[in-house]
């Protein structure tokens, strides 16, 4: 009864084809903005935004990325990782070498060399799909990581190879206690998922998904092939650099190249999957799903209080994570976004049963 | 009503072409004029080279023998969105929609070839990016208006029946406000209500838009009375050419689709 739309009647179709269309959507749309940006800083511990909100917000541009890619254009990647790493050296590189360069348009630029190393390794989609195009982009990742890794240049010759981003400011202002962090990311993450919720409900994202869903018929209407696939390469790394950089200037600080290993390309895969392909909803959900996982699995084991031993605790968890990924394949294979849908339809009717 | 019609110039011409694959010979020295404002039909049993034929027409296929001029443009090996970009708009034999997009998304599709702001104006979408969407909107809805699909709008179409699947692949293509539309057999597995409809649905198209239409079909009736012309194949090979009345005596047409000596 509460989410009815009834009522509602679009008389333009720019109201029809609004973002959220329902005014029930707007509505809690907007209050989950106040909350996130004025209610989270002050009721939630500076600890669980350090650990939980902060990895939670940086790896949904990451899914997000890959969600674009994956799951609006049908092209499966596993340089993911590689991608971050890209944005994320790349912007260290920036920050070192021109100093004075403002830090979001420096992250932009690290943004863009990210799109153009994807697009390079994107280049061999058109000839190659499903499982063969994941390997030549797992060829990417253990490609960056080596170059990383060899040459010295990129670390500025740091014996360790590890890099410490210098302090974050934005036009002046410092930004250095975890609430201005926290801000800072998610400026970076509405600012993100408005332009991929655009780019999926304009002609672009309708290119994707004719590529995605049969890419004869789309090239027989007039949707160049290798132009909208590159395009989806170039637009997803570019949101994996982002992520990447901030990863390192507003979250951790100091990483060495094996921070972004295979483990973070599959773990934001899992994230899409599991929030769901081709939605950008579905990646929060993914991203939320996957970071808060752990902590739910500790929390419902501390009951035994100290009984299991913690490297049984550590597989358990991972046990328990397959499991849930088979059980999503099978059982809804369109993720949490699909769940929710349905739980919205639910709603328009309770409380009658049809 | 063939005879009392007038038609343009040629607007599509293909000159004796060829295709194999392999040792397969699908078509072989294939001519044929299409004229402007014509329903041109292309029949011949399974098998006979038909969708092949097409296929050469809006560019999927590449013929290793001879040439296809379109509007007068002699062309070279092209792709098929250059063939969309020149004017050709195509059904599929196997309804070939998107299946993960509702019906509107999918005709709006048919529309991007005309779409001209690039992919960071549809980022930002306020201003130019969304008036566009909302023009191609507007030209959208007169299409699903005159396919009378209004109420499948939204609906994925991996969910519709097969007839108003295939209703909504013509939509795709007309979309596309195209100046020839190839058709291959938009009436299979249709039964006789829905037959009638797509039949004056094609009608409707060349009759308002002056859409040059070409047509394989294996429903005679249909073919016989909608059609201005008829060119037949059998094994890859023409044989026979003209109006309708015409073709329907030829004893080769009679002899290949009664399966008589060869």
């Amino acid at each position: 009864m509460i989410y009815r739309e009834s009522g509602q009647f679009k008389t333009s179709y720019a109201a029809d084809q609004a973002m959220f269309p329902i005014r029930q959507d707007r509505i809690f749309i907007a209050l989950l903005l106040v909350a996130a940006v004025a209610v989270v800083p002050v009721v939630v511990s500076e600890y669980a935004i350090r650990s939980i909100l902060m990895p939670f917000l940086i790896l949904s541009i990451a899914a997000i990325g890959l969600n674009l890619l994956l799951g609006y254009c049908g092209l499966i990647s596993l340089g993911t990782a590689a991608f971050m790493a890209v944005g994320a050296f790349s912007a260290y590189k920036l920050a070192t070498g021109i100093p004075d360069l403002p830090i979001v348009l420096n992250f932009i630029l690290a943004g863009l060399v990210t799109a153009v190393v994807g697009m390079a390794f994107g280049l061999p989609s058109l000839r190659i799909k499903g499982f063969y195009l994941a390997v030549t982009t797992l060829a990417a990742h253990f490609f960056v990581e080596w170059t990383i890794t060899k040459f010295g240049w990129f670390t500025n010759y740091s014996p360790s190879g590890v890099i410490s981003a210098p302090p974050l400011d934005v036009f002046g202002i410092a930004i250095d206690s975890t609430t201005e962090k926290y801000w800072f990311v998610l400026a970076w993450v509405l600012v993100l998922a408005v332009l991929a919720k655009n780019l999926v409900r304009s002609s672009v994202g309708r290119a994707w998904m004719a590529v995605r869903d049969m890419d004869v018929a789309a090239a027989v209407i007039g949707v160049p092939i290798l132009k909208t696939k590159l395009l989806a390469f170039a637009v997803s790394s570019f949101y994996c650099g982002i992520a990447g950089a901030l990863y390192v200037f507003a979250y951790i600080g100091t990483v060495e190249p094996q921070a972004f290993d295979l483990n973070r390309a599959f773990q934001v895969l899992f994230m899409v999957i599991i929030g769901g392909l081709g939605s950008i909803l579905g990646s929060f959900f993914g991203a939320a799903f996957i970071v808060t996982l752990p902590i739910f699995i500790t929390l419902a084991a501390a009951p035994f209080g100290g009984q299991i031993p913690a490297e049984v605790l550590s597989n358990l968890e991972l046990i328990i994570f397959g499991i849930l990924i088979v059980f999503f394949l099978i059982v809804e294979p369109l993720g949490l976004a699909r769940l929710w849908q349905i739980g919205k339809e639910k709603l328009r009717l309770w409380p009658f049963p049809h | 009503m063939a005879g009392r019609r007038q038609f343009g110039e040629v607007i599509l011409s293909v000159e004796n072409i060829g295709l194999s694959f392999g040792a397969v010979q699908a078509l072989s020295g294939v001519s044929l004029e299409v004229r402007k404002g014509q329903i041109f039909s292309i029949i011949g049993p399974n098998g006979a080279g038909k969708t092949s034929l097409l296929n050469c027409i809006n560019g999927v296929y590449h013929p290793q023998q001879g040439q296809i001029s379109f509007k007068g443009q002699m062309r070279a090996r092209m792709e098929p969105h250059q063939a969309a970009a020149q004017g050709i708009a195509r059904t599929f034999q196997n309804v070939a929609l998107f299946r993960g997009m509702s019906t509107l998304d999918n005709i709006m599709t048919g529309r991007n070839l005309k779409m001209r702001r690039g992919f960071l104006w549809k980022a930002l979408w306020w201003g130019p990016a969304e008036r566009e969407e909302l023009a191609h909107r507007a030209q959208v809805e007169r299409v699903i208006d005159f396919l009378e699909i209004e109420a499948i709008r939204k609906t994925p179409v991996g969910r519709l029946p097969y007839g108003l699947q295939k209703r909504v692949e013509l939509g795709r293509a007309l979309a596309a406000e195209p100046e020839m539309l190839l058709l291959d057999e938009p009436m299979a597995g249709m039964n006789l209500e829905e037959k009638q409809d797509m039949c004056r649905f094609i009608l409707d198209v060349n009759d308002e838009f002056g859409t040059t239409i070409c047509l394989i079909e294996h429903d005679m009736g249909v073919v016989m009375d909608l059609s201005d012309h008829v060119v037949v194949l059998d094994y890859g090979r023409k044989i026979a050419d003209g109006p309708p009345e015409q073709v329907r005596r030829d004893p080769r047409v009679i002899d290949a689709y009664l399966g008589a000596a060869h």
